[in-house]
């Protein structure tokens, strides 16, 4: 029978246990100050190899090289559109594709589909496209997964990309999913890191794991385009050039790749607050430390004067206070802006792996004790209905000077 | 209507304690659970079959152990269980694993609509549900928020799903795959007759040779993508915290801000 790949080094393993400690699945016990691995058990993660401070812990990688890869070059970006805008993520991979490009001494190039966009295929050259595929087609005005991901694995057939970057959107996720089954390839989701590895020529992307408890460094190495849908506001957008130069390829739309098996009805913008969630640069969300629904409005309040997103913990969307599409954490939404004003929330783990990678966390809660603190970069300990309204004060007053 | 329910085993978070210390997650003793999605999952395709009839089958790929997680399915309402599980499945990244999944979607046969949760909690990759739709060659509804229609005789569903800034309607032909969000539905409690029910079923376990699939289509032979490295973030510094007098405390912290807001 086939042995799996994973052995522990009998004599370098000193039966420290800290293989142990790092097993998401209890796969690991120590049995005469040796690790010893349940194979039922062991799904081949890898945690246990990078917590072992003692290299007693093997895992065996396949090698095999399936595709000529030098025939792939260039660094494609999706462009997503929102309303008939281009989505910032996009501006943001354009930016990121500029350094990776570099590296290979490759090209970027931007790929465009909808209905009626020629217009906007400048405004991608200027910030950071050296070339913009285009598929302009009223057939494909409303995006859909299906004949997105043919239209566009089709184009990477055509041109053989070897890097395919997509915002880890719901679009994006939805789409590029399907595109790197298609075409047989690895995709990693929702990366926060991009680099080359130059020597190898390789694309190695890190991503948060078990909600940003574990990062991930993940490769594809024997197939090409390397995919990868990138997170909201980790990359830097670059200041649009109105000199740059680049060139614009229109491609026609094969009738036969648009699929009619799905078909878009409508689409309905909450209206109620103005900025999105994974949007936003600033975001204040409330708990059940809020006490009613009608306190939300406070939370609201300092969202205004800061131009920030609301958002809110499970137990409040729960109590039926503020609709489901406001929910940070597990079950709801991950975000990770800039600010995070945690007010009334007293950060059980389900909320906090959907914010604590957010660059700043503030919390505002009566409880000393409260594992928000634990996260928080500032914390007020006090009553929310006193240091809220005296924070927005402070922040009007600041911005009437 | 005959509807397939995909869903994972994960560690239970609710249990883990971060370490002071290190301000890592301590996972000693961590029980394991449902997936939280997919227990939506589970609940839509129960109240999809009591409305259009129809039979309900959940599946999982995973090890032996998530045996438990079918037999709780079971106990919900769900009719029958199918376990795919083989050493060589170990290591399998998105791609293979929603093969097998789409594979035993494809032995079951006759299915009309698969459910799926929006993600899972220890991956968090929203890649396997489309990567199964894509494998069968079917039309997706992701985010799912509601169940709008669903016409057998014209084989159409029209779904509300959950974007950024709203909602969309999408109409799909079936059979089609979802993957659905916390907003669809309120699970069901398991009652205790399912409870006993779901104790003696017997479970069918496939593994690659079920599902005619060679050794190197699977695991970590078959995947496109390989860790190569896994790493515990930097930990957060650990910051200021302010309990004085209120109007002190918003002034200090109103400062602090200052510095990240200009």
């Amino acid at each position: 029978m086939k042995q799996k790949g994973i052995e522990v080094v009998r004599n370098k393993c000193v039966g420290c246990g800290l293989c142990v400690r790092a097993c998401p699945f209890s796969a690991i016990v120590l049995k005469d100050k040796v690790a010893v691995i349940d194979l039922d058990k062991c799904t081949l993660c890898g945690a246990c190899k990078g917590a072992c401070k003692f290299d007693a812990i093997v895992i065996y990688k396949p090698n095999v090289v399936k595709q000529d890869l030098f025939q792939y070059k260039d660094v494609w970006v999706f462009i997503e559109q929102e309303e008939d805008k281009i989505a910032s993520v996009s501006f943001e991979l354009l930016g990121k594709a500029r350094t990776l490009a570099k590296n290979l001494n490759a090209k970027v190039v931007a790929i465009f589909l909808g209905g009626n966009i020629k217009n906007k295929a400048k405004q991608l050259i200027s910030k950071g496209a050296d070339k913009v595929v285009i598929v302009d087609s009223k057939k494909l005005a409303h995006f859909t997964a299906e004949s997105y991901g043919n239209v566009i694995s089709h184009l990477i057939h055509k041109y053989k990309p070897e890097i395919f970057l997509a915002g880890a959107t719901t679009i994006g996720r939805s789409l590029v999913s399907r595109i790197a089954v298609k075409i047989k390839t690895g995709l990693t989701a929702d990366c926060t890191g991009l680099d080359i590895d130059k020597e190898r020529r390789l694309l190695v992307q890190t991503r948060p794991a078990f909600g940003g408890n574990i990062m991930a460094q993940i490769i594809t190495p024997s197939y090409r385009p390397q995919m990868a849908t990138v997170r909201h506001k980790v990359m830097k957008e670059l200041p649009a050039d109105p000199n740059r130069k680049g060139e614009i390829i229109e491609e026609s739309l094969d009738k036969n790749l648009v699929d009619t098996r799905s078909r878009f009805i409508d689409f309905i913008k909450e209206e109620i607050y103005k900025v999105n969630l994974s949007d936003a640069d600033i975001i204040v969300s409330g708990g059940r430390g809020l006490g009613a629904p009608e306190n939300f409005k406070l939370i609201k309040e300092l969202a205004e004067v800061l131009g920030a997103a609301v958002g809110a913990s499970r137990a409040a969307v729960d109590s039926g206070w503020i609709p489901y599409s406001h929910q940070v954490g597990q079950t709801g939404r991950t975000v990770a802006p800039k600010l995070y004003i945690a007010c009334g929330i007293s950060g059980q783990i389900q909320h906090l792996v959907g914010m604590q990678s957010s660059k700043i966390i503030v919390a505002i809660n009566k409880d000393p004790d409260a594992p928000i603190f634990k996260v928080a970069n500032y914390g007020v300990v006090g009553d929310l209905f006193k240091v809220v309204p005296l924070l927005i004060k402070k922040i009007k007053e600041s911005k009437g000077r | 209507m005959n509807i397939v329910v995909c869903i994972k085993q994960v560690p239970e978070t609710t249990e883990v304690k971060i370490d002071p210390q290190t301000n890592t997650l301590i996972r000693e003793g961590i029980a394991s659970i449902i997936n939280p999605f997919d227990m939506y999952a589970i609940e839509e395709a129960i109240r999809l079959k009591e409305k259009y009839r129809g039979n309900t089958t959940v599946i999982t790929m995973g090890p032996p152990q998530a045996d438990s997680a079918l037999r709780e399915a079971l106990s919900l309402g769900i009719d029958n269980a199918v376990h795919l599980s083989d050493k060589a499945f170990a290591g399998s990244d998105t791609w293979v694993t929603s093969l097998v999944l789409a594979k035993a979607i494809q032995k079951i046969g006759e299915v009309d609509l698969v459910i799926c949760g929006k993600q899972a909690s220890d991956g968090d990759t929203a890649q396997v549900g489309p990567g199964i739709a894509t494998h069968l060659d079917w039309p997706q509804a992701t985010y799912v928020r509601r169940v709008d229609k669903i016409d057998l005789d014209n084989k159409k569903a029209v779904f509300e799903r959950l974007l950024e800034d709203g909602y969309e309607v999408l109409e799909v032909s079936l059979p089609c795959l979802v993957t659905v969000v916390k907003e669809i539905n309120v699970p069901r409690m398991p009652s205790l007759r399912g409870k006993m029910r779901a104790k003696k079923q017997s479970i069918p376990v496939w593994g690659k040779d079920e599902l005619e699939l060679k050794d190197e289509e699977v695991g970590l032979e078959g995947s496109p993508t390989q860790v190569v490295k896994i790493f515990t973030p930097p930990p957060r510094e650990s910051g200021m915290i302010f309990d004085g007098e209120t109007h002190e405390a918003v002034d200090k912290l109103f400062s602090e801000l200052r510095k990240h807001l200009l």
